[in-house]
């Protein structure tokens, strides 16, 4: 436990969220919850094909239809290509899509648009579009990507940011430490291991969703279901040739996102409609729609090599990505790299590691940012394979992974070698209480007693597996976060942040930070996120960074505006500002003289050196402090049918300081449960041509409550020095955990080594039935 | 076609689509807490108290449900009084994006008034066709158990 680790009186406990009210009693606070008169309603037509040339669209008809208003195409819309990935400028992803294209590349890319009176008319005009396509050739899978005389699929000139537009590499990561071919050589065991991850999607419970409509001074306000508002400025600006200072972006709560609304999928259309007809705009996918056309996780195979010394050293450790990006690079290249990034620094006693890979066009569905954000795909063959050195070693995995595990006070080159579509940022790790939580995580999963027993009941085998994990918090010396404070006379706070609440709760989290500075009560903290026009800027809600950097951005404001407070309490009390204490909603001195904050803030707007007491501040985060976490699962498999329970899951975490431990507790319930649907049910099913075979959520199985195993969340005691309050990050880290743990606990049970997720019933009994012949 | 239908005690006329769905009607009659999240009847976020019963409310015609009684999440509070499934699902924790929680409040308000004392296999039966993506269920589950008690302590 480290030393600095404070008294809190207002983080630390799991508070209300923020908007727990009228979020419990239903009020209309969504996207589409507000209704505006003459709204138009937009749908859009797709492509049946996988790949094809547009060769001629007629819109006539549709447009002839009473109650159409505009029918947009290739022929009427601006041609700029720009990238729907919402992340920082510039972007590190390609430059490679339109509004409308003269060439579709999936089943589900965007042909026309049709806005009309009602969505019922929208849809028939969709119908009266006539299009003459002329139908290529179409890469179908990761393995026909990468042949050499593959069909090219963005053979456009005008796409920059492509690796190698005519081999259909997005993007080509190549970074080493160390020599790993004399790693190899020197090491006394090898083992390598190939993993293949699938098509799964995020699944919101709310879909993509957008209302646009012009202001009293006709400027473009565009209220969105999006988990980075200013990305989206920026981006439709850029695509829409349109100013920044035109538009106007509104989160308001949105549900969830999990990386699917770090993308930029409707907002470019919806805009242009209203800015065309001067009327509201409606786009809401259809959870079909969704399904076809959004975005979902990078399928990959990762084949990881490690080598080690007999005493159970890693001394070599080499990872190989193959990512499919799809139809569009939409984080190609950073998904890829933080394969790498987000997994290889847990095993830093390796002097020698090497991770390559590249990330290729396909024409299947679109793939883009999703919660675990290529980490996950990473530590299945990594946590698979550390779990067959320990089997070789003849070593206990926990032991193993102890032996080798990065720890407070250490380094790993990658840190530095490997970033976001750059190099990355040097730094120690200065919390990590991964010894803790595997301790912790082994004694709940009764690991001694249970490990390699195979208990059976009946045709059920026990057995229980487990992997250690790290992410990060945010991206280091690219994100930024920034708040202001205002004071108000009541000795209340205005709180204004661009950080994007999508569910995390972090209006709230950001809210207990400044009451803690401010010391005053939640309630005394009025939380407005995520406006354009009002809040100052943050990256969004991405790359687990919004506790960390909006989080540090938020108490800096805070300090800043307590300084201002004390400034004016000391000229009150008549006394020097050293010393004075802000606490329980007053200002006291050493001899216990005090003012309230109400009494300040009227002092300070209304009678004496008057001035606004209102500060802003900015967080640059210099690392990323990973959390860190061990994650261990019984499972029982049917060896007759091949069917699994999980009679016990149990996670610990360190994430630094929670700033709420049952919002922290819920991140993780929902992310591991999210991993388990990952590791077992969910899969998107492909056609021979490229469809997705079962877009709806009966046929797309993600867990019910009753697929739910019981699961045990352990935050673990752990303190920060460089986070806000002593936290990191604790949003992505669960959804890494769930595969590799229950694929080690089936060969616990069963021996049988699962390398394709998902784990079907069919998958393990086809293993079983193999191992038998 | 016109039908007339009861919606948290307020009684209304209201001209329909024969085509329409309750849930599109009652969007558009302002029950925004109804909400749409597949429109197949897989993910409850749409669930209704119709006569008593949660029904997801995108599988049934609005010309169906002429003459109903109809409950919605903002129908729950009385006199300005949260419900005690609304509280606990507050003070439990289980509301993270709070999308799927209308739907999720409706399932458990129909579960634990056929069944004050479920078992924790009986509330996620209950809750079994509502999804959500953001809590594992488990503050779910735990905010079912906290309703039951209040529900069990404010009845006797």
């Amino acid at each position: 436990m480290n030393g600095q680790k404070r008294t809190f009186h207002t983080v630390g406990k799991s508070l209300q969220k923020v908007d727990g009210l009228s979020l419990v009693t239903g009020k209309p606070m969504f996207v589409n919850d507000i209704d505006l008169p003459g709204t138009l309603h937009v749908k859009i037509l797709r492509s049946p094909h996988a790949h094809a040339q547009i060769l001629a669209i007629d819109s006539s008809k549709a447009e002839a239809l009473p109650g159409v208003i505009l029918v947009l195409t290739h022929e009427n819309t601006p041609t700029t290509r720009y990238t729907t990935a919402g992340q920082g400028y510039p972007e590190p992803s390609p430059y490679d899509s339109r509004i409308f294209d003269t060439k579709v590349r999936f089943i589900g890319d965007r042909v026309a648009a049709v806005a009309a009176e009602t969505e019922d008319i929208a849809l028939e005009a969709l119908k009266l579009i006539e299009v003459q396509y002329e139908e290529l050739p179409a890469v179908l899978s990761l393995d026909e990507a990468l042949s050499s005389d593959a069909p090219v699929i963005h053979d456009e000139e005008d796409s920059p940011g492509i690796y190698d537009a005519a081999q259909n590499i997005v993007a080509d990561v190549d970074i080493d430490a160390g020599d790993v071919t004399r790693g190899f050589a020197e090491s006394e065991i090898v083992v390598e291991t190939t993993c293949e991850t699938q098509y799964a999607q995020h699944t919101p419970i709310e879909p993509h969703v957008v209302l646009s409509y012009l202001d009293v001074d006709g400027r473009l306000v565009l209220r969105t279901s999006t988990q980075v508002p200013f990305h989206v400025r920026r981006i439709v600006a850029y695509a829409l040739h349109i100013p920044v200072h035109r538009i106007h972006v509104i989160k308001p709560r949105i549900g969830g996102g999990f990386g699917t609304k770090q993308e930029v999928l409707l907002e470019d259309l919806a805009g242009f409609v209203t800015l065309r007809t001067g009327r509201p705009a409606l786009i809401e996918l259809t959870r079909q729609e969704e399904f076809i056309s959004s975005r979902t996780r990078h399928p990959m195979r990762v084949r990881v090599k490690l080598g080690a010394k007999k005493d159970g050293t890693l001394h070599a450790i080499e990872m190989e990505g193959l990512s499919n990006t799809g139809a569009y690079g939409s984080h190609g290249l950073t998904v890829l790299s933080n394969t790498g990034s987000k997994t290889l620094p847990l095993y830093n006693k390796a002097p020698n590691v090497h991770f390559f890979g590249k990330a290729v066009y396909t024409n299947l569905p679109v793939a883009g940012a999703y919660r675990g954000y290529g980490a996950t795909q990473g530590y299945f063959p990594l946590e698979t394979a550390m779990d067959e050195l320990a089997e070789r070693l003849n070593l206990d995995p926990i032991e193993l992974r102890r032996r080798n595990h990065i720890r407070s006070g250490e380094t790993s080159p990658i840190f530095e070698k490997l970033g976001e579509g750059r190099e990355g940022v040097a730094f120690t790790i200065k919390s990590c209480e991964l010894p803790r939580c595997i301790e912790i995580g082994a004694e709940r999963i009764d690991w001694a007693k249970k490990r390699g027993k195979r208990i059976r009941e009946g045709s059920w085998v026990h057995g229980i597996g487990m992997s250690i994990h790290m992410q990060g918090s945010g991206i280091p010396q690219i994100d930024m976060g920034a708040a202001t404070i205002k004071m108000n006379e009541d000795g209340s706070f205005n709180l204004l942040i661009g950080a994007t609440d999508l569910g995390t709760g972090s209006d709230t989290i950001l809210g207990q930070i400044a009451a803690e500075v401010l010391g005053v009560p939640l309630e005394k903290v009025i939380v407005t996120s995520s406006d354009t026009d009002i809040t100052p800027f943050d990256v969004g809600a991405y790359a687990s960074s919004t506790t960390y950097v909006s989080g540090t951005a938020v108490e800096r404001a805070a300090e800043k505006v307590r300084e201002q407070i004390i400034e004016v309490a000391a000229a009150m009390l008549e006394t020097e500002p050293e010393g004075l204490m802000v606490a329980d909603e007053r200002v006291t001195a050493h001899d216990g003289r005090s003012v309230t904050l109400t009494e300040v803030c009227q002092r300070a707007m209304y009678m004496t050196d008057q001035f606004q007491i209102a500060a802003t501040a900015s967080c640059v985060p210099q690392e990323s402090p990973p959390p860190f976490m061990a994650s261990f699962a019984e499972v029982a498999v049917d060896t007759e049918t091949g069917f699994i329970k999980i009679p016990k899951y149990v996670v610990a975490i360190d994430c630094g300081t929670a700033i709420n431990p049952k919002m922290a507790q819920g991140q993780m319930e929902g992310s591991i449960a999210n991993g388990i649907g990952y590791a077992l049910t969910e899969e998107m099913l492909l056609s021979s041509k490229g469809r997705v075979r079962n877009p709806t959520l009966f046929d797309y199985k993600i867990l019910g409550s009753l697929d739910m195993p019981p699961l045990e969340v352990i935050l673990v005691d752990s303190y920060e020095p460089t986070g806000p309050m002593g936290a990191k990050s604790v949003a992505e880290i669960g959804i890494n955990a769930p595969i590799p743990t229950i694929a080690n606990a089936i060969y616990d049970a069963v021996g049988i080594r699962l390398k394709k997720t998902p784990f079907t019933p069919e998958r393990i009994l086809a293993a079983l039935h193999e191992q038998r012949t | 076609m016109k039908i007339t239908l009861t919606v948290n005690e307020i009684r209304h006329e209201i001209e329909i689509d024969p085509g329409e769905t309750l849930l599109d009607l009652l969007r558009r009659t302002g029950y925004k807490s109804v909400k749409k999240g597949c429109g197949s009847g897989d993910c409850g976020a749409c669930a209704v108290l119709l006569d008593g019963r949660a029904v997801n409310s995108c599988l049934v015609f609005a010309a169906k449900a002429d003459g109903s009684t109809i409950i919605t999440a903002e129908g729950l509070e009385k006199d300005g009084d949260l419900h005690p499934i609304q509280e606990a699902f507050l003070e439990e924790g289980a509301v993270q994006c709070g999308y799927c929680t209308p739907g999720m409040e409706i399932a458990t308000l129909d579960l634990l008034t056929h069944n004050p004392n479920p078992s924790e296999e009986e509330i996620k039966e209950g809750l079994s066709g509502n999804l959500c993506r953001c809590t594992g269920y488990v503050k779910q589950i735990e905010a079912v158990k906290a309703a039951a008690k209040k529900m069990n302590k404010g009845a006797s």
